[in-house]
C-alpha cells in the first residue's frame, strides 16, 4: 500500500481549474521532488495531502484513510505528517523549544519534560541546540527553517511535505537547510518536496514529478526525467532551471 | 480671580470620591474591560467564520450596538438586563441585579462591540500561513486560534485595545444618568449640597484628565516598545 496515492484528483477555484485529474503515489520511504513553473499547482498539491487544502473531485489516500472523506479525523492524520513551508512559519511568540513542544504537548498528548526531551534530540539533529532558548526573530533564515524542520519531526510523522522550503533563503543558507533534507531521506522518511533545486532531486530523489497548468505532466524516475524528459514543456522547464 | 469660590470642598469629600466613587468607575471598567474583550474576541471569531449561523448575528450583533448612543443603550439594558435575567433563568419576576452588576452587564455588552472590531483586525493581521502551520501540526481550531493566532493577534492589538479602555473609562461616567455614584456622580452629589458646581466639576475633569493622559502616555510607551520586540 503506497503511503500516499492521488488517483484523479481535481480542484477548482470557482470555474478556475488548479489541479486537473492528478493521478500519483508516493511509497513508504520514497523521496518524490514536484516541480513546475509558478502557478502550475505544486503547492495546492502538497496542500490536498494533509487537508489544507480541499479539493472536490477524485480520491486521495494517505496511510490508509481518504483524506476528503467525512469520516477522517483530519486533525489526527495532519499530526501524523509534517510540513515545512516557504516561509517557514514558526511561531514568532513562542521560543525554539516552544514551538517545538507545543503540538508534542496538546495534540499527541506528551508531557513538557518528555517533549522537552524529544525536542533537544531533534535541535541537535538539527544543528540548532544552542538555540533552543531564542525566539524565531532572532534566528537566521535557514536556522528558522531548520528549527521548522526539528517542529515536524518532533511529531514522529510517517512522512514529511516540503513547499519549497529554500526559495525564500539567501543563497548562502540553502545548503544548511539541504544537508539536513538530505540526511533525512538518506535515513529513508517519506518525502514529498515541492522544489527547484535539482542538485537536491538528483542526489536523494526516487521520482520527479513536473507539473504545468494544474496537469501532472511528468512523472518519472529520477534518471528518466533528468535522461529523457518526454514532454516538450518539462524539457524546456528543466532548460530554464538548469542554466542559472 | 478664584475668589469666592471654595476649593476646600475637594478636600473635605476626597475620602467619598475617591473611596465612593473611583472605586466604582475603576471596578467597572476593569470589569467591563476584561468581560468585553472576551465576549468581543468572541464575536470577532464569530464575524470572521465563514458559517452564516455565526457570521451573521455577530456582524449584526456589531453594527448594530456601534450604531446606537450609548446613553439609550444604558437605559434600555438598565430596564431590560433584570427581565432577560429572569427570563434565562426562568424566574417569573425580573430578577434583582442592582445597580452595578446593570452596569457591568451594559458595559460589557456595549464595549464587545467595539473590542471586537479591534480583534478582527488584530486576527486578520496574522498571516494565513501561521493558521496553516498550526492546522499541519494537528491543532484543531481551537488551539489554532488560542496558542497561535490571539496571544499574536492580541499583542498586536494590545495599545489600541487599551486605547479603547481609556475610551470606556471615560464613557463610565455616563452610568451617572442612572443616579449611581461612580466618580462624576459621587462628585454631583456633593456639587449639589454644597452648591459648589464650577469647583467639583472642575476638579474631576482634571482627574479624569490625569488618568487618561497618563494611560495614553503609557500606551505610547508601549507601541514603541512592541515595535522593537517585532
Ligand atoms: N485562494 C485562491 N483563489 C483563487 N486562485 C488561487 C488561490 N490560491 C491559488 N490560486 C491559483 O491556483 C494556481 C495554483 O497555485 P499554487 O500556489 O498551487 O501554485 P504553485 O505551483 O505552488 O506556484 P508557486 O511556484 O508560485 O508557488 C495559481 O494559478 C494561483 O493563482
Ligand atoms: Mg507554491
Amino acid at each position: 500500500m503506497p503511503m500516499i496515492e492521488f488517483k484523479n484528483v481535481s480542484k477548482w477555484y470557482d470555474r478556475f481549474q488548479v489541479l486537473t485529474n492528478c493521478t500519483t503515489k508516493v511509497e513508504k520511504g520514497e523521496v518524490v521532488v514536484v516541480c513546475g513553473p509558478s502557478g502550475s499547482g505544486k503547492s495546492t498539491l502538497i496542500k490536498c495531502v494533509n487537508g489544507l487544502e480541499p479539493f472536490q473531485s477524485g480520491e486521495l489516500v494517505v496511510n490508509g484513510e481518504s483524506v476528503g472523506a467525512k469520516e477522517t479525523n483530519l486533525s489526527q492524520l495532519r499530526s501524523k505528517i509534517g510540513m515545512v513551508f516557504q516561509h517557514f512559519e514558526l511561531f514568532p511568540h513562542m521560543t525554539v523549544t516552544e514551538n517545538l513542544n507545543l503540538a508534542q504537548v496538546n495534540v499527541l498528548g506528551r508531557s513538557v519534560d518528555e517533549a522537552t526531551a524529544k525536542s533537544m534530540m531533534l535541535l541537535k539533529r538539527v544543528g540548532m541546540e544552542d538555540h533552543a532558548p531564542k525566539f524565531p526573530g532572532q534566528l537566521s533564515g535557514g536556522q528558522q527553517q531548520r528549527v521548522a524542520i526539528a517542529r515536524g519531526l518532533a511529531m514522529d510523522p510517517i512522512a514529511m511535505l516540503f513547499d519549497e522550503p529554500t526559495s525564500a533563503l539567501d543563497p548562502e543558507m540553502i545548503n544548511e537547510v539541504l544537508d539536513v533534507m538530505v540526511k533525512l531521506a538518506q535515513e529513508g522518511m517519506t518525502m514529498m518536496v515541492v522544489s527547484h533545486e535539482m542538485g537536491f532531486a538528483r542526489k536523494v530523489a526516487h521520482r520527479v514529478i513536473f507539473m504545468d497548468r494544474g496537469e501532472i505532466v511528468e512523472d518519472a524516475t529520477k534518471d528518466d526525467f533528468f535522461g529523457k524528459p518526454r514532454s516538450e514543456r518539462a524539457v524546456q522547464f528543466l532548460s530554464k532551471i538548469l542554466h542559472h | 480671580m478664584f475668589s469666592g469660590f471654595d476649593f476646600d470642598v475637594i478636600e473635605r469629600s476626597l475620602p467619598y470620591l475617591f473611596k465612593e466613587g473611583m472605586t466604582f468607575t475603576l471596578t467597572l471598567t476593569a470589569m467591563a474591560m476584561a468581560g468585553g474583550i472576551v465576549f468581543g474576541t468572541l464575536l470577532a471569531m464569530a464575524r470572521l467564520s465563514s458559517i452564516p449561523m455565526f457570521n451573521v448575528p455577530a456582524a449584526t450583533y456589531v453594527n448594530l450596538m456601534r450604531s446606537v448612543p450609548l446613553v439609550l443603550v444604558i437605559f434600555w439594558f438598565y430596564f431590560l438586563v433584570p427581565w432577560i435575567g429572569g427570563w434565562i433563568i426562568g424566574a417569573r419576576e425580573p430578577i434583582q441585579v442592582g445597580a452595578f452588576w446593570s452596569s457591568v452587564i451594559t458595559f460589557t455588552l456595549f464595549e464587545a462591540a467595539y473590542y471586537a472590531e479591534i480583534m478582527r483586525a488584530g486576527i486578520q493581521s496574522i498571516p494565513r500561513g501561521q493558521v496553516s502551520a498550526g492546522q499541519a501540526l494537528g491543532l484543531n481550531y481551537w488551539q489554532t486560534m488560542g496558542f497561535v493566532v490571539l496571544p499574536q493577534a492580541f499583542r498586536n492589538m494590545l495599545p489600541v485595545l487599551l486605547t479603547q479602555t481609556i475610551i470606556l473609562f471615560q464613557d463610565t461616567s455616563l452610568v451617572y444618568v442612572l443616579s449611581i455614584t461612580d466618580f462624576l456622580g459621587a462628585a454631583a452629589k456633593i456639587a449639589q449640597r454644597d452648591g459648589r458646581l464650577v469647583e467639583m466639576y472642575l476638579f474631576v475633569a482634571v482627574v479624569y484628565f490625569i488618568i487618561s493622559f497618563s494611560l495614553s502616555y503609557g500606551v505610547k510607551h508601549l507601541q514603541q516598545r512592541i515595535a522593537i520586540i517585532r
